[in-house]
């Protein structure tokens, strides 16, 4: 190659490729479920192994995908008396209870103008498929209120399409505030007590004053309630994952 | 005054006609109401016959969804719903449109002319 002065020019290597080691990416973020953390007692932690090898055992059978409140499932049972055996109910996850095989999580949605919930069990045989159909987590971790809420924000269409991610790093977080029926109230979420941050309170100035009555500051600084969960988690992350690796 | 507590169906409980009977969608200055329970204890859960007392006329009735929540896996409603039924089995209206859950075609012999007139299923 001669470049304009006449010379023969420097040779330029190609620029280097980058390279996007995906396989790493996934490995530095790790979810682990809530029920493999056990709870804290007097309890022989043989008792939570066993079930753990239990729980990862199933897991290989069955793929549970990695979900959080606020997302929207669709899970598909073994009904014996359903039409084709086979039941699919859609809706929004409102709470994930329960820890080791009896782990539950309680799906909402509005069907012809009547609020259905159904509470799945995670590791129950008779499921037969949970699909992600919409990634968002929301503020709280407990959308109890939302039975309270319009009901607007409780249907979900029954064929929606599962919403693709393309993103594996993070969740977005839906910053929805949500509208509410007129009080009563089935709790009384403006209290402190339930920590809500996705209502969108319409009450007057004075009520909120007073629901501050019952504020318990110091549970925040009470030592005797600290659970410091990073070491177990740690462990139990290393167990789950070898055991889902072989 | 607004009741909390026992959220299955008893005597005097509140409940919402879901099929589209006249009987069930006339507005009437009170709400049909359960007076009996036909089961050994007096608390109704889904698939248990009740006497409901509808602009002043006794009325047997098919619970078919109540606030409680039941054994896992089944679905819980947000209102009490319940089917208008003759004292034979047959139901008075003539099309359901809110969801049924699954568990009463348990039984299917009682209430099959029920559960032909449900549209959906839960």
């Amino acid at each position: 190659r001669i470049s304009s002065d006449g010379n023969p020019a420097k040779f330029q290597p190609p620029p280097k490729p980058v390279i996007i080691d995906k396989q790493k990416q996934r490995e530095e973020r790790r979810f682990l479920s809530p029920e493999f953390i056990p709870p804290r007692g007097r309890t022989d932690p043989l008792k939570f192994f066993i079930e753990r090898k239990d729980m990862i055992q199933r897991r290989k059978v069955f793929n549970i995908p990695e979900f959080y409140v606020g997302h929207v499932l669709a899970v598909t049972t073994a009904d014996p008396y359903a039409n084709e055996k086979v039941n699919r109910f859609v809706g929004i996850c409102i709470q994930r209870g329960g820890k080791g095989l009896g782990a539950t999580f309680v799906l909402r949605n509005v069907i012809e103008d009547q609020g259905v919930e159904i509470c799945y069990e995670l590791y129950n045989p008779r499921i037969q498929a949970i699909e992600v159909l919409k990634l968002e987590k929301r503020l709280d971790d407990n959308l109890m209120y939302l039975r309270d809420a319009l009901p607007e924000y409780s249907t979900f269409d029954v064929n929606m399409k599962p919403v693709s991610r393309l993103d594996h790093e993070e969740v977005p977080v839906n910053k929805l505030q949500v509208r509410m029926k007129p009080k009563p109230w089935s709790k009384r979420w403006e209290r402190p007590k339930y920590n809500i941050k996705g209502i969108k309170f319409e009450l007057p100035e004075k009520k909120m004053k007073e629901a501050q009555k019952w504020s318990q500051p110091w549970l925040e600084f009470d030592m005797l309630r600290e659970y410091d969960t990073s070491k177990i988690e740690d462990k139990i992350w290393k167990e789950v994952s070898e055991g889902l690796k072989k | 005054s607004i009741t909390g507590a026992c959220r299955a169906i008893q005597k005097l409980t509140r409940v919402r006609v879901v099929d589209n009977s006249t009987l069930g969608n006339t507005p009437y200055h009170r709400p049909p109401k359960c007076i009996h329970v036909y089961n050994k204890t007096g608390v109704g859960k889904v698939g248990d016959k009740i006497l409901l007392a509808i602009k002043g006329e006794k009325k047997k009735a098919l619970i078919v969804g109540h606030k409680m929540p039941g054994p896992t896996m089944t679905p819980r409603f947000d209102s009490n719903n319940v089917v208008l039924i003759e004292d034979n089995g047959n139901p008075i209206g003539t099309r359901i449109k809110t969801p049924i859950p699954y568990i009463l075609r348990q039984k299917e012999g009682e209430f099959s002319k029920v559960l032909a007139i449900a549209r959906n299923f839960v």
